[in-house]
């Protein structure tokens, strides 16, 4: 249980200022693992994390595919009841990655007790309790039927309130709902925050359910590859013969924090945020766009300071969908055309973690930064006229990754791009 | 249910669903000055009650109840209405 003393709290003394921002701390709940060292050996053999569920048929479903996500025990020694009820299946993974997130970056409770840290996660939806509500009350017909934790459950901002309950972090405390570019952006906000001085810390990451209620309307517009008879062969970014995503879900946490402030206290240094682009398409709801997604990258790598040749590696946000990989492919041909970055989807062995996918992969690519490898686009056999103009690693290679570039699009037109660049020791 | 296997229940899920410490409960104990139960604890115990008991608490009842005792005297009287 994490315990506090509210008078002990030094307070942040906002003054304009450009700071440097570093990631100090990882955490990693998912389908390919839940830490960093299996996810690391999952990442390097190109293990997929997809399997099929027969239920989601019997329950109406086209697609029975999804990521397979091991549900967190969370006991009342880590976490007391009254917070516990309030917490859906995508907050408790919130919560394990978070642990894992300060753990790494050394930030205990002692620190939390008498420093400010903000709280920003990505998530666009708590779909499992707003049916539970519904059902029961169409059984009931008596909202005291409901209980308590349901109204904290439902709320779109369930993961960042029941977080920085848990952890008590005073700082800034919301959640981005930004379709599929939620993670993502909720780092882009954090990196800012930061860079200007208004926070010392936050905790950002994404969060994603992975039950069967919450995927419905997502099945219901073809969205997901039906290659059932071959689940680990289903989510195939780029490939020619791709034919829909697949969903997949969990959580993934990341202390972002000021340089001065990492040095200060002894913290390891991961990676430093260097770059954060975003745009709107501006256009059809679920069409995404080259020039949107082109933009996006351009101005993160404005932001950065660099050029498309200081990227070693683009973490493509690739799906698997035919027009989505189709437009992406167009956009990085056109930026990164004669560049030696190396591309991947590591989508391909996730399948599309959605809200979550923006903060887990740049988790994922904090792996490879450390580990010099550039993780398989697995399942990429053919490819098509687009994708054939790019440089996507098809199996693992091993080389230096120290700037990286990462990718998240969403319905509506929503694009997010971060670049991070390893610090020389 | 008699009023003793009443009091076994409702001390059981007390322990398990409400993770009430088991040296707290007593049949003399105050709900919410000795063992802690709160304002939004009662709110889950009115759902877990109706799905044991098939007992609906109403909110106004729950004024008289102070002691454990009281509280299985009310499930005790009103389990067969």
């Amino acid at each position: 249980m994490h315990t506090f003393a509210a008078d002990t709290l030094t307070l942040i003394k906002v003054k304009k200022m450009n700071n440097r921002v570093v990631i100090t701390g990882a955490g990693i709940w998912s389908c390919i693992g839940n830490d960093l060292e299996t996810v690391r050996q999952s990442l390097y053999n190109g293990k997929s994390g997809v399997g099929l569920f027969p239920e989601r048929i019997e329950y109406g479903y086209r697609s029975g595919l999804s990521g397979v996500v091991e549900q967190p025990v969370i006991t009342k020694q880590m976490v007391d009841r009254h917070t516990r009820v309030g917490m859906p299946e995508h907050t408790r993974y919130a919560y394990m990655a978070a642990c894992q997130a300060f753990n790494q970056a050394g930030v205990d409770d002692d620190y939390l007790s008498k420093n400010e840290c903000g709280c920003i996660f990505g998530s666009d939806s708590s779909a499992k309790p707003v049916i539970e509500i519904y059902k029961t009350m169409e059984a009931e017909h008596d909202t005291a039927m409901l209980g308590y934790g349901m109204v904290f459950q439902s709320m779109n901002s369930t993961v960042t309130m029941n977080l920085s309950t848990i952890f008590h972090l005073r700082g800034v405390n919301f959640t981005v709902s930004a379709a599929c570019a939620s993670g993502s952006h909720s780092i882009g906000l954090g990196y800012m925050m930061i860079q200007q001085g208004q926070q010392e810390m936050v905790l950002c990451g994404g969060a994603q359910e992975t039950n069967y209620y919450s995927m419905l309307s997502f099945d219901a517009i073809g969205a997901f590859s039906v290659r059932m008879e071959q689940p680990q062969k289903a989510s195939r970014p780029f490939d020619r013969d791709r034919d829909g995503l697949v969903p997949s879900g969990g959580a993934a946490a990341l202390v972002l924090e000021s340089y001065d402030h990492a040095v200060k206290r002894g913290a390891n240094i991961l990676a430093e945020v260097v770059g954060y682009g975003f745009s709107g398409n501006g256009a059809e709801i679920s069409k995404p766009c080259d020039h949107g997604c082109e933009l996006a990258m351009t101005r993160a790598l404005q932001n950065a300071d660099l050029t498309p040749n200081d990227i070693d590696y683009i973490n493509a946000h690739a799906t698997s969908t035919p027009q989505g990989d189709m437009y992406e492919a167009i956009a990085i041909d056109r930026l990164f055309n004669g560049s030696n970055a190396w591309i991947s989807s590591t989508k391909s062995m996730t399948g599309h973690e959605c809200w979550m996918a923006g903060a887990s992969e740049i988790v994922y690519s904090l792996i490879m930064m450390k580990n010099n490898f550039v993780a398989p686009n697995i399942n990429y056999e053919n490819p098509d006229e687009y994708s054939q103009r790019l440089k996507i690693a098809t199996q693992t290679i091993d080389t230096r990754v120290d700037t990286i570039i990462s990718n998240s699009f969403g319905f509506g037109g929503t694009n997010s791009a971060l670049v991070l660049k390893k610090i020389a020791k | 249910m008699t009023l003793k296997e009443i009091e076994s229940t409702v001390k059981q899920f007390l322990v398990e669903e409400l993770e009430i410490d088991e040296e707290k409960i007593a049949l003399e104990a105050r709900l919410k000055e000795d063992m802690g139960i709160d304002s939004l604890d009662l709110v889950d115990i009115v759902v877990i009650v109706d799905k044991i008991f098939g007992i609906r608490i109403k909110a106004e009842d729950m004024k008289g109840i102070v002691t454990l005792n009281d509280f299985c005297n009310y499930i005790a009287a009103h389990q067969n209405q």
